[in-house]
């Protein structure tokens, strides 16, 4: 580890003044773009903020989601029969930063990004105002050897999973590579599941907080509602609600229930 | 050697291990033990042994005479489908179980297609003892039902894979899935030379026994090592990269690599994954992949379940785009009645997975002294109801 950490080139963006500004109970919320119909996505995400969501989390389908259960493969399946792409989903944020001013993240699988082209997606990207990028599939290796420098120069922040079974010199490593937030996984599952506090995850959570990483930590997978939340937020900065707000848009009406539902996780 | 994998998990461009946080452990786990234990005495000792005692190898190599006589060239078959349950998945799924176990896994999981694989781990689980979920799709356990029930008499769970598409590419989403949510105590057995690294290569050394037994083979029959060419088909390729693993260093050797055509290449209903395909990622590594211009990938199409998979294994990603290998493509109508030639010819019912490889021979041109060895990876047993439909017997 002689290198200089690369992350000292970044400027400050929306995420990184945000958790300057914030440090306990920050929610993010996830959603799938092009679910339920096409352009709803600047509609959604600027309804989560008046709601009171800190920051969110845009989901682009992909066929394959090996890291999502069933809500959200569902989405994703709706979205692309709705017709969504990458080259539709950046015309829906054309009008993003004219409607809402907090962070938002774009999350996906890295095979419509590679066919995107990975500098042409980030640099798209920037320009419309997203300020970070989480790709599941996308290795530690690859993205500092192959890719980091398009994150860097665009200013946006990768965000990397960590799970009750990463190792503590995989976390410091990520640690390292990170400069938003650490997206902790609740258990080692798929996207939909419950959170579980066994003694096991608890431990998890003391041993990362013993770690004093330099990034915030967000607890995602398994939040569901008040409770879980609340819970989530004693062993981190904040929480991730996907699946059950996935399930909220399937309702009908489900513009005028999202105050209702952000309220109902927040207090 | 030359065309094997890199330390980073790569050959030339392809492979890797694109997967997610919740995989790695498990994938990292494999890639430091694979090869201390695949060259560890008393594995091979054990692994040898059954695939003597239990699997029948070696496998013959056939000099078949009236083919010979047909196509101009000495023309052998590598009788995989003589192999216990019926096809080259076994040398695999032996291989994997012996690693699983001294990796202290208690349960297995596997993703099948045709579901020759799905019955090669279910059947060295029964050995074993092992508990055995295998993933299938819907619409596969359909049209290879009494390879479902073949599993279920082994012991194995078969859970349908109804996301997606509903056939292997979504068969292997789902044991990605189970993976992810039991990472300490499951082994996947993956079916071919895809997925993460270590698997395209671990997969290939298991599957090497092939090419190995027929380089010592052809000595017996002809006094010489190296043949003109060398023939399989491609699925996931397995038992391509099998058959051609100890040839790939003797560059005279020809290696031709058979993929699905399914109604013609431009028809909209195929898998031939490099005369379609694009570079991208799918199931761990980057490799060539049927997609949409958005990065979708596509459901391909083949009469035969075990070649209908939208990508091929890195390395053979690797090995087409050097140009160490060459890849063709034929149809179902092409393949299926290469299957029924090769029966009345020379008394074989093939796979029509390896039907493919047969078909190839109507394309090629030979010297007389030309050595031809083509895998026949499977037998025709699971595919009799395709064929009678064909045929209309
Ligand atoms: C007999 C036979 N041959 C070939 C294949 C294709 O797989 P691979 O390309 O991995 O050898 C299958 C797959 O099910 C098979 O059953």
């Amino acid at each position: 580890m002689d290198n200089e950490p690369s992350t000292i080139s970044y400027k400050m963006n929306r995420l990184n003044q945000l958790f300057a500004a914030k440090k306990e109970n920050l929610l993010s919320i996830y959603y799938t773009a092009g679910y339920p119909a096409l352009n709803t996505t600047v509609d959604i995400a600027e309804a989560l903020e008046k709601a009171g969501a800190d920051f969110l989390e845009v989901g682009f389908p992909y066929s394959d989601p090996v890291a999502d259960g069933p809500t959200i493969q569902h989405s994703s399946e709706q979205a692309l029969e709705n017709g969504m792409t990458l080259n539709l989903l950046f015309e829906e944020l054309t009008e993003l930063r004219k409607r809402v001013s907090i962070p938002i993240l774009l999350m996906g699988y890295f095979n419509p990004i590679l066919q995107y082209g990975i500098e042409r997606f980030c640099t798209k990207a920037a320009e419309l105002g997203v300020d970070g990028i989480i790709v599941p599939d996308l290795p530690m290796y690859e993205y500092e050897a192959l890719y980091s420098e398009h994150f860097i120069k665009n200013n946006l922040s990768n965000i990397f999973l960590v799970t009750p079974q990463t190792s503590p010199d995989r976390i410091r490593k990520i640690d390292e590579l990170s400069n938003a937030f650490i997206y902790l996984l609740s258990s080692s599952s798929i996207t939909g599941g419950s959170l579980q506090l066994t003694d096991n995850i608890k431990d998890y959570y003391k041993r990362i907080k013993a770690m004093e990483l330099k990034n915030p930590t967000i607890i995602g997978f398994g939040i569901t509602d008040s409770s879980s939340f609340k819970k989530a937020c004693e062993y981190a900065n904040g929480a991730i609600v996907g699946s059950k707000f996935v399930k909220l848009l399937a309702e009908e009406n489900y513009m005028e229930k999202i105050p209702g539902f952000i309220e109902a996780i927040k207090f | 050697m030359k065309y094997g994998v890199n330390e980073h998990g790569y050959y030339g461009d392809f492979g890797g291990a694109y997967i997610p946080e919740m995989l790695y452990p498990n994938v990292e786990e494999l890639r430091q033990q694979y090869l201390t234990i695949l060259n560890d005495a008393s594995f091979k000792a054990e692994f040898d042994d059954l695939l003597k005692n239990y699997v029948g190898r070696p496998s013959p190599l056939y000099h078949a005479k009236r083919y010979s006589e047909k196509y101009g060239a000495n023309i052998f078959f590598k009788r995989e489908d003589l192999n216990h349950t019926g096809s080259h998945k076994i040398n695999n799924a032996i291989g994997q179980i012996l690693l699983a176990k001294r990796l202290g896994k208690k349960r297995i999981i596997a993703e099948t297609g045709a579901g020759q694989h799905g019955v090669a781990t279910a059947t060295v689980c029964a050995l074993m003892g092992i508990e055995c979920v295998v993933y299938m799709g819907e619409i596969d356990m359909a049209r290879q039902a009494p390879n479902v029930s073949r599993m279920k008499m082994l012991g194995a769970t078969v859970r349908p894979a109804s996301s997606g598409s509903k056939t292997l590419k979504d068969a292997t989403n789902e044991a990605l899935r189970d993976w992810i949510a039991n990472p300490v105590d499951t082994h996947y057995i993956i079916g071919s030379v895809v997925g993460p690294y270590p698997y395209p290569d671990m997969v290939a050394r298991f599957q090497s026994i092939i090419s190995e037994e027929t380089k010592k083979q052809l000595v017996e029959h002809t006094g010489k090592q190296l043949p003109e060419y060398v023939l399989a088909c491609v699925g996931g390729g397995s038992n391509a990269m099998g058959m051609f693993y100890h040839f790939l260093d003797d560059e005279s050797v020809k290696l031709v690599a058979v993929e699905a055509a399914g109604k013609g290449v431009d028809s909209g209903h195929s898998a031939a994954t490099t005369f379609l395909g694009q570079e991208g990622v799918l199931h761990g590594s980057r490799t060539i992949l049927m997609q949409t211009p958005d990065g979708q990938v596509v459901e391909p199409y083949s009469i035969s379940a075990g070649l209908d998979y939208p990508g091929i294994g890195p390395q053979h990603a690797h090995l087409y785009k050097i140009n160490r290998a060459q890849y063709v493509s034929v149809t179902d109508d092409e393949a299926m009645n290469a299957g029924l030639l090769c029966s009345q010819m020379e008394g074989i019912i093939p796979a029509i997975e390896s039907s493919h490889a047969l078909a190839q021979l109507e394309h090629m041109t030979f010297k007389a002294t030309d050595n031809v060895v083509i895998c026949l990876s499977g037998r025709g047993d699971k595919d009799l109801d395709t064929y009678i439909k064909h045929f209309n017997y």
